[in-house]
């Protein structure tokens, strides 16, 4: 646990050095700046348009860093040959591919931890400078909590393209892993249409195919509810848990599948 | 170093500034371009940031309304892509309640406020209301399209009447279905339907609802000053005018419309109209005299 522990850190003093939280002063001006124009623009839809905006941007910034980070956790320490001094200590390769993960996802916990904050430290400027009659009109309450469903179903995405992008990164080239995570990532959005391929194909054996492609790639869109969220509607708590819960198990076979590729790499 | 990229990028903005004084560029004459039309294709496209691509197209269509509006009459091409701007709008975030809305209001305004197109007004209200079934706003702006713009008033009772079953609706939106079957057409209706929609959160909807209850208003005005100016003829041979009824001192000052210009009379039929340089022009489709 300890060389888990040991590893993960380097991994987020590494993104700190690498100057990744500069993306959050990105993400700060620009709701700063769109809060402001967007009043200007939108008919009395600036809340609504920022909410959308800084959910979007949660997730745009957290898969940029998941993605241009994840590919080289395991790939750059080889190119740099660091990967030798690392395996001659007391890390087994298990312990060296967990601490990778959990290192990205501790930078991208305090990343979407600070996107949130600052995220409601705008809307609550917002609430507090709109009057109350057009308040009334918004769908949900300026500073709802409920979109903190969306910020949670957001990261656990993130976990699951974290774990794809060092999935590939255990065998592959960081241009390569680049390029599959974000072919997985846009198809994994696409996957809920495979479902019900059988009403489109006649074929059986096509339709069978696609089912199978529905539950081998990652589920997605099922982590999207920000719509849900920034009008108000419900979210059901158990919609919650089983997506996270799916998330989070995907997550597991992935890290298991990276571990067993990895343990296998010959690096003499 | 610093200073020479400052120059540089100051060199920029000046030769851009000086090439666009000697080279104008026609933008506002540039066509009018929707790349994608499909909801459904654009919904794939943009992946989980459909919310975030509509709020895109919706501050087009908003866009797009307030230049068609201010823009000269060129007849062909105004209002051409308000609807399939809301209808994307929509389709990629359906319970976007403000596009629908103002899709409702200004899709069906008569030219050149709108498009004149109520039928588009319905088919966004009616898409609408396969999305949120149970909100009574939806039904309410069909029957308003069907009586406003229209003038199907048995239609738009039975909307009210919809509207009226859905939960949180109104009071008084049961009577006013009622009495519209029984007398649909004046002016006290459109006035107490206008009201409603005044009491709205969104400032431009209630602004709209602000011109229609003075139009409303010049209305009244007018038909008082047609039946003053009737009892008071002008001589044999004279024609009829503001100067005539102010020097026999029927009126002691040229009559103005709520928003302060001054009213039109007819020279040969004694007829008061709004000024087509009145805020109020053009003034909807008479709806009946109030008491008569």
């Amino acid at each position: 646990m300890r060389a888990i522990r040991v590893v993960a850190v380097n991994v987020f003093r590494e993104s700190v050095r690498d100057r990744v939280p500069y993306n959050l002063v990105v993400f700060a001006v620009l709701l700063i700046a769109s809060s402001y124009l967007i009043g200007q623009l939108t008919a009395g839809q600036d809340v609504k348009i920022i909410k959308d905006l800084g959910l979007a941007a949660t997730s745009i910034f957290g898969l940029f860093i998941a993605i241009f980070i994840g590919i080289g956790l395991v790939s750059k320490e080889v190119e740099r040959r660091s990967i030798y001094g690392l395996l001659s200590k007391p890390v087994s390769r298990a312990q060296f591919i967990a601490g990778k993960y959990a290192g990205l996802v501790l930078t991208l916990a305090v990343n979407v931890s600070v996107m949130a904050m600052a995220f409601y430290v705008i809307l609550a400027y917002m609430v507090w400078t709109e009057p109350p009659t057009i308040r009334a009109g918004w769908d949900a309450p300026g500073m709802d909590p409920a979109l903190l469903k969306a910020v949670f179903l957001i990261f656990i995405e993130l976990m699951l393209v974290t774990a794809v992008a060092l999935f590939f990164s255990t065998f592959s080239t960081p241009i390569l892993s680049a390029v599959m995570t974000f072919g997985l990532y846009v198809a994994g959005h696409f996957n809920a249409d495979l479902k019900n391929f059988e009403k489109v194909v006649s074929s059986k054996a096509a339709a069978q195919l696609a089912r199978a492609a529905y539950h081998v790639l990652p589920d997605l869109s099922a982590f999207d509810v920000k719509t849900q969220v920034v009008h108000g509607l419900p979210v059901a708590p158990g919609y919650l848990v089983t997506t996270a819960a799916y998330g989070l198990m995907y997550v597991a076979a992935l890290l298991l599948v990276s571990t067993f590729i990895f343990s296998r790499r010959d690096f003499k | 170093m610093i200073v020479l990229a400052v120059a540089a990028f100051a060199a920029a903005v000046w030769l851009q500034m000086t090439r666009d004084r000697w080279y104008p560029r026609e933008d506002a004459e540039r066509e009018q371009i929707l790349y994608v039309r499909s909801g459904a294709a654009l919904q794939r496209m943009t992946l989980s940031f459909d919310a975030l691509a509509s709020d895109i197209y919706w501050i087009r269509a908003i866009q797009n309304y307030g230049g068609d509006r201010l823009s000269g009459p060129k007849a062909q091409t105004k209002y051409q892509l308000l609807f399939p701007l809301l209808d994307l709008t929509t389709t990629l975030d359906p319970y976007f309640n403000i596009a629908y809305r103002f899709g409702a209001i200004f899709l069906s305004e008569a030219y050149p406020g709108g498009p004149g197109r109520p039928d588009q007004s319905i088919a966004l209200l009616q898409k609408a209301i396969t999305v949120m079934p149970q909100k009574w706003q939806y039904y309410h702006d069909v029957g308003f399209v069907y009586y406003w713009r229209m003038r199907d008033y048995q239609t738009a009772a039975t909307w009210f009447q919809r509207a009226a079953t859905q939960p949180n609706a109104p009071n008084w939106l049961a009577p006013l279905a009622a009495s519209m079957l029984v007398q649909s057409n004046d002016r006290a209706r459109a006035r107490f339907l206008w009201q409603q929609i005044a009491k709205s959160e969104e400032p431009w909807l209630r602004g709209n609802a602000e011109r229609a209850l003075l139009q409303l208003q010049a209305l009244d005005e007018i038909d008082q000053l047609e039946a003053v100016i009737h009892r008071f003829p002008p001589a044999a041979g004279e024609r009829y005018s503001w100067n005539d009824l102010m020097r026999r001192r029927i009126l002691i000052r040229e009559p103005t419309d709520p928003v302060g210009t001054a009213y039109v009379i007819d020279p040969v039929t004694g007829g008061v109209r709004v000024s087509e340089q009145s805020l109020l022009f053009p003034m909807p489709e008479e709806p009946r005299r109030l008491a008569q």
